[in-house]
C-alpha cells in the first residue's frame, strides 16, 4: 500500500494528467471535422499538445508509484496502464474536461475556461518542490499560452460576431459555466500539495482567473454568469458525469480488447 | 460555419537557416490576426519557422507569362550584370 503522503503527490499528478488527457481526447474528437482544414489542424495540434503533457505527468506518476510500491517487470506501472486500463471512478479530471464538444463555440469556450486555469496553474508549478513536475510545467507552459490565447481570440470572434455565434456562445457560457466552480474547490490532494510546496494556491489562481475571463467574455459581448451558482464537483474524486464513460469506452477499446497490443 | 466569405492569404515563412521570408503556401483566414495563428498551425508545426508574414493574395500582383520574352530574356547575354568579377573574402557567408 502507498503512504496516504506519496499517494497524495501521485493522485495530485494524475489528477493534473487525467485533465489534459481528457480534455485532448475530446478535442482530437475534431480531427477530420473541423469547420475548415486551418482550424481543423489547429484543433488537433492543441490536442496533441494535452496528450504530450498527460504523457510526461502519466510517467512521472508510474515512476513514483513503482518506487514507493517497488513495483518491476509486469507489476510496473506504466503511462500506457495509467491511461487505459483505470476505469471511470479512478479518473480524476475535473468535469469542464469530460464535457461534449457540442457545436465549435462550447468547444472553443470549454477551452478558453480551462486553458486560463491551466496557464495560471502551470505558472505556478514552474517553482514546485517536485522538480520534475516544475520541468514539466515550463515546458508546457508555452503550449498553454497559445492555447489561451487560440480561444480567447475565437471567444471574442464568435461572441462579438454575428447574432448566431453570439447565440451559441451564450449558450455555451450557460451549459458551462457550472463546471467551473470545481477548478477552485480544492480537493484533499491539492490541500496537501499546497501544503508541501509542491502544489498550487488554487484561491490565487481563483482571481487572476476571474479577472482574466470577465476580460475576455466583456470583449466578446457575453454577459458573465452572475455568479457560479452552487458548482458541481467530484471528477476530482472520481464521481463524473457520463460523458467519461463514452470517452473511455473508445479511448481503452483496443487495449480492453487486445490486452497489451502494440502497433 | 462557411470559407466561402474568408478570403485567401500568401503565407511566408522565415526558417532558422533562411535570411529572408520564402513563400510557404496558402490559407483561408477571417483576418491577419487569424491568419497569422492558421500559418503557425498550419506551416510551422515540424519547426519550420521562426517569423511569420502573411498577406492577402489579392493584394499580390503577378507578372503576366505571356510576357515572359520581354520580360527576361534581355538578360541573358549581359553575364557582366553578375557580380562574378569580384573577390569575395571568406568571412563573407550569405552572398
Amino acid at each position: 500500500m502507498q503512504n496516504p503522503r506519496s499517494s497524495y503527490h501521485t493522485n495530485f499528478l494524475l489528477y493534473l494528467a487525467d485533465n489534459s488527457l481528457i480534455l485532448g481526447h475530446r478535442n482530437s474528437e475534431w480531427t477530420g471535422h473541423g469547420p475548415i482544414l486551418e482550424q481543423d489542424i489547429a484543433l488537433s495540434n492543441i490536442a496533441l499538445d494535452l496528450i504530450g503533457q498527460a504523457r510526461h505527468l502519466y510517467q512521472h506518476a508510474a515512476r513514483m508509484m513503482n518506487e514507493s510500491e517497488n513495483l518491476v517487470a509486469d507489476a510496473a506501472m506504466t503511462e500506457d496502464k495509467l491511461a487505459y486500463l483505470r476505469d471511470a471512478w479512478d479518473y480524476k479530471n475535473c468535469l469542464l474536461t469530460e464535457q461534449s464538444n457540442g457545436d465549435w463555440g462550447k468547444t472553443i469556450l470549454r477551452q478558453f475556461l480551462f486553458s486560463v486555469w491551466h496557464q495560471l496553474a502551470y505558472e505556478q508549478l514552474r517553482y514546485s518542490k517536485d522538480a520534475d513536475l516544475a520541468a514539466i510545467a515550463e515546458k508546457s507552459l508555452k503550449e498553454t499560452s497559445y492555447h489561451l490565447r487560440w480561444s480567447s481570440e475565437w471567444v471574442i470572434r464568435l461572441g462579438d460576431g454575428t447574432s448566431e455565434s453570439h447565440n451559441r456562445m451564450m449558450l455555451a457560457v450557460m451549459e458551462l459555466w457550472k463546471y467551473t466552480g470545481e477548478l477552485f474547490a480544492p480537493c484533499a490532494y491539492e490541500e496537501a500539495m499546497q501544503a508541501e510546496g509542491i502544489g498550487y494556491d488554487l484561491s490565487a489562481i481563483h482571481t487572476r482567473w476571474s479577472v482574466c475571463v470577465q476580460e475576455v467574455l466583456t470583449e466578446a459581448k457575453l454577459p458573465l454568469p452572475k455568479s457560479e451558482g452552487r458548482p458541481l464537483l467530484g471528477g476530482k474524486e472520481g464521481i463524473h458525469t457520463e460523458q467519461l464513460g463514452y470517452i473511455l469506452a473508445e479511448m481503452q477499446f483496443l487495449q480492453r480488447a487486445y490486452p497489451g497490443c502494440e502497433w | 460555419m462557411s470559407t466561402e466569405s474568408w478570403p485567401l492569404w500568401e503565407v511566408f515563412i522565415r526558417s532558422k537557416q533562411g535570411l529572408d521570408h520564402k513563400h510557404a503556401g496558402s490559407l483561408h483566414a477571417a483576418d491577419a490576426t487569424m491568419a497569422i495563428e492558421n500559418a503557425r498551425d498550419v506551416y510551422t508545426r515540424r519547426m519550420e519557422g521562426i517569423s511569420i508574414w502573411v498577406v492577402e493574395s489579392k493584394y499580390i500582383h503577378a507578372s503576366n507569362p505571356e510576357e515572359a520574352e520581354s520580360l527576361y530574356d534581355p538578360a541573358n547575354d549581359k553575364p557582366y550584370r553578375h557580380p562574378t568579377f569580384y573577390h569575395l573574402p571568406d568571412e563573407l557567408k550569405n552572398m
